[in-house]
């Protein structure tokens, strides 16, 4: 059965790869969403041409398809995959409840308004429950930002981001302390700090070093001359 | 100065900038002229250029294309169309790939200086057809020009582009017309244009010829895409290296900005190459190139490429001033302006704009950039207006339905980019503010600007996560590119700013003065002097 679904898959690939612009794999595509959903896996390509041709053939849309799209593309964040969505999907269609829904929870995650966002999560469960894996991709996405604004960020703004309290938090937080770097420290006011890992976004200097680069296919060209 | 920015084609815009003459697009272009007269200088006209064609003498061959029937046009098809091919058939020995090729260049010719009836649409969709399927059969043996391949896989997304604006304006069309719309459905249906375009990209195995050139196996670039010494065509591998650049153009009409890029993939624009030979395809290439990243939010990328076109423009638009392509060259460099000036108001890089190019961007937008820079609702306003100018004519690509009421539905895919990208706008509304203060100090806790902000903290912390991610923009591969030219980051609760300091490329400069030098020795060492 594994074996199977594997080669479908390479099929619907090749499909888009191949021969992207025809309505007869319409279908294939479609079930190919429903594949990405329950096996947790994730193609762009296949889901924008999916999503073309709804446009080119706007009476077969499915309106639940185009759901499980935007909600894969919003576990895709930080990219800008919804927005590309949003971008094929005709205005009638946006202004379907579970679409304006989705669009809203876009916003607060484009805006890192993240205790809004569980809040509003948590009243439609039974949207986002068809799509395995939601909850964790949001947490990598809000862990994502945090690692790019801090270099120490308190305990409670973690909790919000990731909608963890209590001890499942100190859980999460000894994982990451475990295995992805983090450090557990003490701030003023004996508040819990996490110090995350360093990368060049909240450790601006380590930027610098690649600024003065230069390709080296550019500095071939006066070899002639040195010789 | 951002001219006209009214969005609707209205009657469809000449591409040479004067308003359509000779009737209301209708039967009329049939009566006042003889379709089966042909004057002594279009006899002329035909009998060499197809002898050229079939001796493959590029040069002549894109003399009289590009002189030639200009000419001609201006003086005696001003308000008619050329003569019909049945007609010109006998003095070419009905060739039937001639007859082709000028009714490709007798429809453009209509659109460009008249404007097409319903059933004229048809026929030139009808012509394409034939014309790409003898190409893609690989019987055509001609060297034509670049510039003649560029103009037809241009024309023919442009008429596409048209035929969709065309048929979304059901309200005003008479019986006759709605019935031709029936009864051709099949004419520039999305579907055949994609595939046509796709078929001539892989047809002429253009990708992997761009492939081996990089591996130095295949000469291509060097030799502009012809065949100097062997003589074979170069029809069919440019029509398919264009092709990408159509295919391109289409995804970004439909609003599919992504695959957009990805078909342009095989082609590197940080090289100089086949793209940049004919200019109109030059520019083509880098609008919707820019267009593309900016909705896709990699303002960096876009500035850069808009930055070098612009420049570019500005060196060389004035060899161009005789060419029938001299207008469009023109739209398109203020419409990049105004895209550019987008870019630089959402993300301020001002250091990536070269002299020239910023002092052409204050002269036409100083004023609309303070404007969008404040982001209040006039801002919003401009951003509009610019937009509207400056982006492409999207489409709705699916088939009319021709019931009642019937309605004008042309405007629908623009409105909705348009709707997205202010949308995106708001998104980044409070990130000006908060630029404005980082930029007065280096450290400064959370809660003071908290109070200078007038928000709570909770809420500023957000609005600098949003800065983050908003400038922190996510390539194809997947890697994470920073945007912004001012940067931060929070320990605890205090920000530490950090402003980019412009770079000085000190290498590059020395490499390219050390390359300066050992030429201008090897030029005077040539110098005998007596």
């Amino acid at each position: 059965m594994g074996r199977e679904q594997q080669q479908a898959a390479y099929t619907v690939e090749q499909l888009v790869a191949v021969n992207p612009y025809n309505p007869d794999i319409l279908t294939d595509l479609e079930n190919y969403v429903n594949e990405q959903v329950s096996s947790q896996t994730y193609s762009l390509d296949a889901n924008l041409c999916l999503l073309r041709l709804y446009q080119f053939e706007p009476g077969r849309m499915s309106v639940p398809i185009v759901v499980r799209i935007l909600i894969k593309a919003l576990m895709a964040m930080p990219a800008p995959d919804f927005s590309l969505c949003l971008f094929l999907i005709p205005e009638q269609v946006q202004m379907e409840e579970q679409i304006k829904t989705l669009i809203v929870l876009s916003h607060y995650l484009e805006t890192a308004r993240f205790r809004q966002f569980w809040e509003e999560a948590a009243k439609n469960r039974s949207t986002l429950e068809v799509v395995p894996g939601f909850e964790q991709a949001i947490q990598a996405y809000a862990i994502h930002v945090l690692s790019l604004t801090y270099q120490k960020v308190p305990r409670p703004v973690i909790a919000e981001a990731i909608n963890i309290e209590g001890l499942s938090l100190d859980k999460f937080l000894e994982y990451h302390v475990a295995n992805s770097g983090w450090v557990l420290e003490k701030g003023h006011s004996r508040s819990q700090l996490m110090v995350l890992p360093r990368n060049e976004f909240n450790h601006p200097e380590l930027k610098k070093n690649t600024v003065d680069g230069m390709p080296f296919e550019h500095v071939t060209r006066i070899f002639p001359i040195l010789s | 100065m951002a001219s006209s920015y009214d969005y609707d084609d209205g009657s469809l815009e000449s591409r040479h900038g004067r308003p359509p003459s000779a009737g209301q697009g209708g039967a009329s272009t049939d009566l006042g002229y003889d379709p089966n007269f042909v004057p002594d200088s279009v006899k002329t006209f035909v009998v060499h250029l197809y002898r050229h064609i079939r001796e493959k003498n590029v040069y002549e061959i894109h003399q009289m294309y590009e002189g030639s029937f200009q000419r001609l046009s201006d003086r005696m098809f001003r308000d008619n169309p050329w003569p019909s091919v049945e007609a010109i058939a006998p003095y070419v020995d009905n060739d039937h790939v001639f007859c082709l090729l000028y009714r490709e260049m007798w429809f453009r010719h209509v659109y460009a200086r008249l404007s097409p009836t319903g059933r004229q649409r048809v026929e030139s969709w009808d012509n394409y057809c034939s014309l790409f399927g003898v190409v893609l059969h690989g019987v055509v043996n001609m060297q034509l020009p670049n510039q003649w391949l560029w103009d037809m896989v241009d024309e023919f997304v442009y008429q596409f582009q048209s035929y969709c604006q065309y048929r979304a304006k059901l309200k005003n069309k008479t019986e006759e017309e709605l019935q031709l719309l029936q009864q051709y459905d099949q004419a520039w249906n999305v579907y055949g244009v994609l595939n046509y375009l796709q078929a001539l990209v892989e047809k002429s195995a253009i990708t992997e010829i761009l492939e081996r050139e990089k591996e130095g196996l295949e000469q291509f670039t060097a030799t502009d895409g012809y065949d100097y010494e062997g003589g074979t065509s170069n029809v069919l591998k440019m029509l398919g290296y264009y092709s990408m650049i159509g295919l391109l153009r289409v995804h970004c009409l439909l609003g599919d900005y992504h695959t957009g890029l990805k078909c342009l993939a095989a082609i590197d624009i940080s090289q100089q190459g086949v793209y940049n030979v004919v200019i109109g395809s030059h520019i083509s290439t880098i609008y919707h190139y820019g267009f593309a990243n900016l909705m896709l939010r990699r303002y960096v990328e876009a500035i850069r490429e808009f930055n070098k076109i612009l420049l570019y423009i500005l060196k060389y638009k004035q060899y161009h001033q005789k060419s029938p392509q001299y207008d469009q060259i023109l739209k398109k460099n203020e419409q990049m302006y105004a895209l550019l000036a987008i870019c630089l108001c959402l993300c301020p890089q001002i250091n990536l704009v070269e002299e020239n190019v910023n002092s052409q961007l204050r002269d036409k937008y100083n004023e609309k950039m303070t404007k969008m820079l404040r982001y209040d609702d006039e801002a919003y306003a401009v951003y509009d207006e610019l937009f509207t100018y400056a982006c492409p004519k999207f489409i709705t690509p699916s088939a009319p339905v021709l019931e009642e009421p019937l309605t004008n539905y042309n405007q629908d895919a623009y409105r909705l980019q348009l709707k997205l990208f202010l949308y995106e706008v708001k998104q980044q509304q409070l990130l000006s503010g908060v630029r404005s203060f980082l930029k007065l100090y280096s450290t400064i806790s959370i809660g003071k600007l908290a109070a200078y902000m007038e928000v709570d903290e909770p809420t500023l912390r957000t609005i600098l996560m949003t800065y983050k991610h908003k400038m922190h923009a996510v390539d194809s591969d997947g890697k994470v590119i920073p945007n912004a030219d001012l940067d931060f980051y929070i320990s605890e609760d205090i920000v530490h700013v950090v402003e980019s300091k412009p770079i000085k490329h000190y290498g590059d400069y020395f490499l390219r003065q050390v390359l300066k030098f050992e030429e201008m020795i090897s030029e005077l060492e040539r110098i005998k002097l007596d």
